[in-house]
């Protein structure tokens, strides 16, 4: 299942910088429809930057980007959107006074005329839910308010599969979560992966991204040390990376060569 | 974990997608755990309503007389409306001080506009509601794009606006309004048979509106409403709505032979009215969802693509534009404008948006939270007045009311987050 096949985004040499400080020095990084890569780095490192310039939010100061093997711009979140490039935020964008379906379809909703296609947004939203196997809520016209965080968790993730996005980047999914909960926000991941999406997912549980992580990728003030097969390596080794006490310049990143 | 996971692990569909025509134990159940949740809605509001009418009935014979259950729909048709506009800017979290005096510039341009500039009453109440549109503008601009807070906007306008009808209506103090069209707003009724065909739409427009509501749902395979919890719904309006018909369609006048006087108040289809649009524009639309969702979590709605600035100078607009109108309503019932028009009564609106069970922290309430809760003040004003306390005393409380609807959303508002993780 781990083909090194067409990255559907990639990135080459990204600088970015504020003011006198150079967050990303070159980075190259790629994610392949199908797997989950993951992303990992101290506080500090340049994880937050990366997505932001992925998401279009804080455009990169130079390098290039291929989505498909072709160059393109993000510029703005508009541009990523476009793409079908959605990221889950750590502090989960929902508004607890409307229900699982409304703050799915936010901001896009269905309408038939002047009114709202509430009949056609639930069995929608009923379908994607059901798509990635999600049993945990019981009505989904239960207000967010009354999810718990894995449930609130899986909805954010659920919208951004529901508009035919192929990136899904997930900052942090299983921060503050329970064990029971993270595991289905796991399975989840994996399933969205399975269902054919990029993942990319941002965490500093290293238990975490073993378990889903096809590949990891480890930033190190601003530097991509190292990507790593999942199945090819072991936590030690990736906390050495993370904490720079490692950084050989012939990891299997030059070798294996996530730049076709 | 609030949630268990379905009960019947056989069941091949997980349970937000099994389909099933929902049983009134069904209904009643999820009402519930709403109520449990911390979302009351209208309830608290409509059980004072009842235990006030009890109260003040058995305390003076006058209190249930269908002269004064008539002259109640009156007296409480200004805070209503008011509220109405107010409900939406509430919403947001936002509060509009002004919408009070809002209506008094309103009211006094169309009194200026009607007398001193001789206009006709069309183009007279387009100007005051043209008015109250730009003023919301104003508002809106100032709050959203400026960022200034709407409390402190708008207090300032409350300022203002007392000077601006002071300098509209000039030094004469006090403005006849004489326009029979105006006037009939708050004075005239309906003819009786107009009052039972009202009814009958009303009520037949209920019923085929949530059983077109439930053949859709379930024509697309999900759960519905079940018929009997609809015929139970339609039927309470029905009773309801009867007794009230019935009640104003009485004979209420004291002197009956020389000034008869029944039907229903020309007011109530005109607030049924503007309940049914502004119900519409909140429940069916997509702006009405977005006003929901930036009350919820502004910056989920931004994210969303929600272009929260139009939104909140929209709700400001609609605010200052339903207050204009309860301007030109409060003019009708007082046959005139003075310098003092709107000053107290936006206090009252609020406090009736807030005990109807609209949330002061946004997010949360109903357009017929302004019906229940601007029922309630009218009732408190109409009963007091009538058992002989002094005007004081009813500010008291009101007052103590809005502060007690406050502290239980306030309250709600704790449990419901209690509830969330």
């Amino acid at each position: 299942m781990m083909n090194d096949s067409q990255p559907i985004l990639e990135v080459k040499g990204v600088t970015k910088s504020f003011g006198a400080v150079d967050v990303l020095r070159g980075i190259d990084f790629a994610v392949q429809p199908g797997s989950v890569t993951a992303l990992v780095g101290d506080n500090g490192a340049g994880k937050s930057t990366l997505i932001k310039g992925l998401a279009g939010i804080q455009p990169f100061d130079g390098g290039a980007i291929y989505f498909e093997g072709k160059e393109v711009k993000l510029e703005d979140p508009k541009q990523a959107s476009a793409l079908g490039i959605e990221v889950v935020y750590q502090d989960l964008a929902l508004c607890d006074n409307l229900d699982i379906v409304q703050n799915m379809f936010l901001g896009r909703e269905l309408k038939r005329g002047v009114t709202l296609d509430e009949a056609h947004m639930e069995s929608r939203a009923g379908e994607t839910l059901q798509s990635l196997s999600v049993r945990t809520v019981s009505s989904l016209r239960q207000k967010v308010s009354s999810l718990s965080g894995g449930q609130r968790q899986t909805v954010a993730i659920a919208r951004s599969v529901l508009w035919n996005n192929r990136v899904v980047i997930l900052d942090e999914p299983t921060a503050a979560l329970g064990v029971a909960q993270t595991e289905q926000v796991l399975n989840l991941v994996k399933r969205l992966a399975d269902n054919g999406l990029a993942v990319v997912i941002i965490s500093h549980n290293l238990q975490d991204v073993f378990q889903v992580a096809d590949y990891i990728y480890v930033l190190y003030l601003g530097t991509m040390v190292t990507r790593l097969k999942t199945s090819e390596t072991n936590s030690g080794e990736v906390v050495e990376y993370i904490t720079g006490g490692r950084t050989d310049a012939n990891s299997n990143l030059a070798g294996e060569g996530a730049s076709a | 974990m609030s949630t268990e996971s379905s009960t019947d692990v056989n069941t091949e569909l997980p349970k937000y997608m099994q389909r099933k025509s929902l049983s009134i134990a069904d209904t009643w159940n999820a009402y519930r755990v709403k109520i449990r949740s911390g979302d009351m809605g209208s309830l608290p509001a409509v059980i004072g309503l009842i235990v006030l009418v009890a109260l003040f009935s058995s305390l003076n014979p006058v209190f249930f007389t269908p002269l004064n259950f008539a002259n109640f729909f009156t007296q409480a048709a200004v805070v209503v409306i008011l509220a109405m506009g107010l409900i939406f800017v509430l919403l947001l979290g936002e509060i509009d001080l002004s919408a009070g005096v809002t209506s008094g510039v309103s009211g006094a341009l169309l009194a200026v506009g009607l007398t001193r500039w001789g206009l006709t009453w069309p183009i007279a109440v387009a100007v005051s509601l043209l008015a109250g549109v730009a003023i919301g503008i104003f508002i809106g601009l100032l709050v959203a794009k400026v960022g200034i807070p709407s409390f402190v906007v708008t207090l300032a306008l409350f300022l203002a606006f007392q000077g601006l009808i002071l300098v509209i209506i000039g030094e004469g103090g006090n403005i006849r309004v004489t326009n029979e069209v105006i006037l009939a707003i708050q004075n005239n009724n309906m003819p009786i048979w107009m009052g039972w065909i009202f009814y009958a739409v009303v009520v037949g427009g209920y019923l085929l509106f949530a059983y077109t509501g439930r053949m859709r749902r379930l024509a697309r395979g999900f759960s519905a409403t079940s018929l009997s919890v609809i015929l139970i719904k339609t039927g309470v309006i029905a009773a309801v709505g009867f007794a009230t018909v019935y009640a104003l369609s009485l004979e209420r006048s004291t002197n009956p032979e020389l000034n008869p006087l029944s039907g229903i108040p020309i007011i109530v289809p005109i607030i049924a009215l503007l309940t049914l649009v502004f119900g519409f524009v909140l429940d069916r639309t997509s702006f009405g969802r977005h006003i929901y969702a930036v009350g919820g979590n502004v910056e989920a709605a931004r994210r969303a693509g929600i272009n929260v600035s139009h939104i909140r100078i929209a709700v400001f607009t609609i605010c200052s534009g339903t207050a204009a109108f309860a301007g030109i309503v409060f003019a009708s019932r007082a046959a005139s404008v003075d310098p003092n028009a709107g000053k107290f009564i936006v206090l009252n609106a609020i406090a009736a948006a807030v005990i109807g069970g609209t949330s002061l922290f946004g997010g949360r309430g109903r357009i017929h939270d302004a019906l229940i809760g601007g029922a309630v003040v009218a009732v408190i004003d109409n009963g007091m007045g009538l058992l002989g306390y002094s005007a004081g005393v009813k500010l008291m409380i009101t007052g103590a009311v809005l502060m007690l609807a406050a502290g239980a959303d306030a309250l709600s508002r704790k449990r419901s987050s209690g509830v969330m993780r």
